[in-house]
């Protein structure tokens, strides 16, 4: 019966969300405030029915009700409470739902915390976002009912899939789908702008702390996901440029670019056709990624469904949405021309030069992902586009980037003075050069990939330092105390951004260049040794856990002499599916990770044991950390505010006005 | 400067980057893309010699033997009609059996296949596409030689 | 409106082209060479009666399926509970291949074993694992050291083949079988050649 009912909810949210896609834009068109006053109470309906929803996947979970087809192949009754939980997004059927959710979730805080736009603008607002979520219920309703009634029941379930049972796994899926599924926000205020055609700088402040907070879950989502991949797959790695992966960065890129295009839009008024696409551009990777990821075209450890009639069904819903877009997008563009002028040495060239290669440094990430499928669909054979590839490219790219963005800030709006500028951080740019070769030398390391990674996290540390100096500088006269507070959050979060860029550089350089690794064959007793650490194996027990049989091997971590504890990497087998897995093990510290994971056991009883030391890897979730936190100081402005109470009023004003 | 020339030199650069980003591309994907061959494509000498490619296949029954250092292992992978020796070094992953699908990377030197990565998929007990092809290919030999 | 505001659009549809072409090459339909050819004939030992041999042609006459299995393989356990609800439904006939029985098995090493005593260890395993899971097959032949899979284009368990009345492979199904792909894909080809004879 709940089942049932959760369908039902479903279907009654697509029936709100048809709603809402439609009644507010043509109220918006007739001028009606009646009808545009129809998209707030729909969208939060819709909530309340897809929330309701999902509760009752989730229930089917909890009760191990295996007459639901779902929870039948994605649970089982000795699974943990949490991971019964879990599992309902670690799948197809339940990860749409999720998606819908949290799209839902954004359209309510959307009519919750913009109360302060133009009726006319939100109703536009609310009416995108009402197709995008009626386009994806129908989804999920038409290709992937996760509601499915299995008859009769099966006795017991299949079980999540063992990787996907694990702390990480609880956050990285709600994380990831929050960010991608933010910049729809964006999206839907850019064409709601294209729409009424008014596109001036209010629409840019408008959409800003949406497009950072959603970014800043993007991070968070894309962070936690490395972090799982880096403990859970075990063999070490933190980024393989899977596809799946590609899919969630692609976004990230072009949402970074988005940031930034938006300041220069709202303060200067300029660029606001390249804003605008990159709006578009952004959630269209993401829809592009949910394509990618769910329709089975690309052949990936994610890629869970292969279904070619929900692949068609997300193919014409990408054409839909996108092709609408960008056509209403040349439409309009001519109107988007123009706005504030500026020198060829300003912060706004500067913006600009990062945006145009962060959006090339997305196109090359978008080729390399799809190169093997242009290659496959012309019948040009067979290949994979790995690692090296995505390396050789990305570099090059990033490396600008990163000097731009440390130099950036200190160039003034509208025109500066080069040579001036360039004096003023030359100390530090050499200073910054000589730090890494330095420093590449002193590890031992003196390859260019190292000292070049290494001279550009001084430069961004270095040159952040000197940003922070100089603003503080800048009020002769007055007090510390009042200096800092001079400073605003959207100011502390571009710079606590930009310093987390230079920590994550130092973590990637530095595990790049210094981690090690051996596999070797241990028997009780025998030890191993690596990067001055000793390994000394200490046996095999059995250590089965609820729904799984595992051999845990204690292996003792040495250094100097001293003990530094017990590794405790362990071999599983997961009982429903019968399914292997690899429990690493780890010693975690600020300058580095011990990291440790079994193989196979021989049949002599010793074990393959794989060990690794990874210099510096916590760096790389600490850099993303910082940008995190940046990001939210940046939306959490008091400007904003500010200036929504005086939009609102102005509004108010504009309305009384016009009934006089 | 009048604002035609600034306007020339931002698209002047604009293009530069565009075309050295399209340079960079190119000339990467024309080092790091990894072919792809079947085990007889391998055999028939099809496949680079000193360069990295990927066979895909079934790890042939039996074939799965370590050397006494407990860490090289020597195996061969078959798309049913020819087989390639293979050696690796190293830990595998958990979803290598014989009799199922995999995937290698490395070089070929000396008639053994010497791999630095060996992949089996990671979500469930089935073949690796890359793999299915190149028994499917075999198959579809044996069968027009068989007419 | 000017063109160049056109060109994102353009390079969108030329994306989409693409990736709709993309769907066409779904990597998981590898289409057979056998479909639509006589399936190869084959006699092998029964598992409930290993005395007695099946040979492929005692079928003839029937549409039915011929679905691979071991005990080792974990997607097997996947399907098994549907095909069971087949077998209570009386839908169609299913003949099992159990493959590989013990040679499959990775973590068990057949090195040294004599024929016969890898034909009594996987009588032994199969008949216990369907006497766990329950049994929907008409009966089960054992392909030892998996020549018949070879001849069939084998490649992974479960695989699943749909042979008319003349004995000719009309479909084949790799991997598990799904309700979903039942009812629309292997269902409606059954009736089809049921209707056909």
């Amino acid at each position: 019966m709940i089942p049932e009912l959760g369908h039902f909810a479903l279907i009654l949210a697509l029936v709100l969300s048809l709603v809402q896609a439609v009644v507010p834009l043509v109220g918006a068109h007739r001028n009606s405030s009646a009808l545009m006053g129809v998209g707030r109470p729909a969208a939060q309906g819709q909530f309340f029915f897809i929330l309701f929803s999902y509760v009752c996947l989730t229930w089917a979970f909890i009760q191990s009700d295996f007459s639901v087809q779902l929870a039948a192949s994605n649970s089982h009754s000795a699974t943990p409470l949490m991971y019964k939980i879990t599992g309902v997004w670690g799948n197809h059927e339940g990860s749409l739902l999720l998606w819908a959710m949290s799209l839902s979730l954004w359209t309510v805080a959307v009519t919750v915390f913009s109360r302060h736009l133009p009726d006319a603008f939100l109703a536009r607002v609310l009416g995108v976002l009402g197709w995008v979520s009626a386009g994806f219920i129908s989804f999920t309703l038409v290709t992937s009912n996760p509601f499915e009634r299995l008859l009769p029941a099966v006795a017991d379930g299949r079980d999540l899939n063992p990787l996907l049972q694990d702390p990480g796994m609880i956050i990285h899926p709600p994380l990831l789908y929050m960010g991608y599924v933010g910049f729809s926000v964006a999206f839907a205020f850019a064409i709601a702008a294209l729409l009424s055609g008014r596109l001036d700088a209010a629409w840019a402040r408008w959409s800003r702390p949406w497009t950072t907070i959603a970014w800043v879950f993007l991070t968070a989502g894309i962070a936690v996901g490395s972090g799982w991949a880096y403990y859970e797959l075990g063999w070490g790695g933190w980024w393989f440029w899977d596809p799946v992966e590609n899919a969630s960065f692609m976004p990230w890129l072009l949402g970074t670019a988005l940031m930034h295009s938006l300041a220069v839009t709202e303060k200067r008024g300029a660029f606001r056709s390249w804003t605008v696409l990159l709006a578009i551009g952004a959630f269209s990777l993401s829809l592009l990624g949910t394509f990618l990821v769910r329709s089975g075209v690309i052949t990936s450890v994610h890629a869970f469904a292969t279904d070619p009639k929900r692949g068609l069904y997300i193919l014409a819903l990408l054409v839909i949405v996108i092709g609408f877009s960008l056509l209403l997008y040349a439409m309009r563009a001519n109107k988007l021309m123009g706005g504030g002028s500026f020198g060829l040495v300003s912060r706004e060239t500067s913006l600009l030069a990062n945006n145009v290669l962060l959006t090339v440094a997305s196109a090359s990430v978008l080729l390399g992902t799809l190169y093997p499928l242009f290659l496959d669909a012309l019948g040009l054979g067979k290949i994979s586009v790995g690692p090296p590839y995505f390396e050789a490219v990305f570099v090059p790219l990033m490396t600008p980037v990163v000097v731009l963005m440390a130099f950036g800030p200190f160039l003034r709006w509208k025109d500066d003075d080069l040579l001036a500028e360039v004096r003023r951080v030359a100390p530090a740019f050499v200073a910054s050069v000589a730090i890494g070769v330095g420093s590449a030398w002193a590890v031992d390391h003196l390859t260019w990939r190292t000292a070049l990674g290494l001279s550009l996290a001084a430069w961004v540390v270095l040159a952040s330092l000197q940003l922070l100096a100089r603003r503080l500088g800048e009020r002769a006269g007055a007090s510390a105390g009042s200096r800092l507070r001079s400073i605003t959050a959207s100011w502390w979060g571009m710079w606590l951004a930009h310093f987390g860029i230079g920590i994550f550089i130092i973590g990637v350089t530095m595990v790049g260049s210094l981690d090690r690794h051996v596999d070797v064959k241990m028997k009780e007793g025998q030890h191993a040794e690596l990067a001055g650490y000793t390994f000394v194996f200490r046996g095999a027990v059995d250590a089965d856990g609820p729904n799984y049989d595992a051999a845990r091997g204690n292996i003792e971590l040495i250094r100097d002499g001293r003990s530094l504890g017990m590794l405790t990497p362990e071999k599983r087998v997961y009982l429903a599916q019968g399914m292997p897995m690899t429990e690493a093990s780890l010693d975690i510290g600020v300058f580095r990770d011990v990291y440790v994971s079994l193989g196979e056991q021989l049949e002599d009883g010793a074990w393959i044991v794989s060990l690794y030391y990874k210099p510096f890897i916590s760096w790389i979730w600490m850099g993303c950390l910082l940008m995190g936190v940046g990001g939210v100081f940046a939306a959490a402005d008091r400007r904003y505010r500010r200036l929504a109470a005086r939009d609102a009023a102005a509004a108010v004003g504009g309305r009384a006005g016009a009934a006089a | 400067m009048k604002a035609r020339s600034k306007r020339l030199m931002l698209v002047g650069g604009g293009v530069a980057l565009l075309f050295a980003a399209v340079a960079l591309v190119l000339s990467a994907f024309q080092q790091n893309l990894v072919f792809f061959h079947t085990p007889t494509e391998v055999s028939e000498g099809k496949a680079p010699t000193g360069k990295t490619f990927r066979i895909g296949g079934m790890v042939e029954d039996g074939s799965i033997a370590r050397e006494a250092d407990g860490i090289t292992v020597r195996f061969a992978i078959t798309d049913t009609a020819k087989v390639i020796p293979v050696t690796y070094k190293g830990t595998l992953p958990d979803l290598f059996k014989e009799g199922k699908g995999a995937v290698v990377q490395g070089k070929l030197e000396g008639g053994v296949f010497r791999a630095t990565e060996v992949l089996a998929k990671h979500d469930e007990n089935y073949m690796p596409p890359e793999a299915a092809h190149a028994v499917e290919q075999a198959q579809k030999a044996a069968q027009t030689v068989s007419q | 409106m000017k063109a160049k505001f056109l060109v994102p659009l353009l390079l969108f549809f030329g994306l989409a082209g693409f990736l709709a072409f993309g769907l066409t090459l779904n990597p998981r339909e590898v289409p057979s060479p056998l479909i639509d050819k006589p399936a190869p004939n084959f006699r092998l030992a029964r598992l409930d009666q290993p005395e007695q041999s099946f040979a492929l042609d005692e079928m003839r006459g029937q549409v039915w399926l011929l679905n691979v299995w071991a005990s080792w393989c974990v997607a097997c356990r996947q399907e098994h509970p549907l095909l069971v609800r087949m077998a209570e439904q009386k839908l169609v006939p299913v003949v099992g291949l159990n493959y590989k029985e013990v040679r499959g098995d990775g973590a068990i090493s057949t090195r040294g074993m004599a024929l016969e005593a890898e034909t009594t260890m996987a009588i032994e395993r199969a008949r216990r694992w369907l006497s766990d899971h329950g049994n929907p097959y008409q009966l089960s032949v054992l392909d030892i050291d998996g020549r018949v899979g070879i001849d069939f284009g084998v490649y992974g368990v479960p695989e699943t083949f749909l042979i008319d009345r003349e004995g000719r492979i009309r479909y084949k199904h790799i991997g598990p079988i799904t309700p979903e792909s039942l009812k629309t894909q292997i269902m409606p080809k059954v009736e089809e050649l049921r209707r056909a004879g």
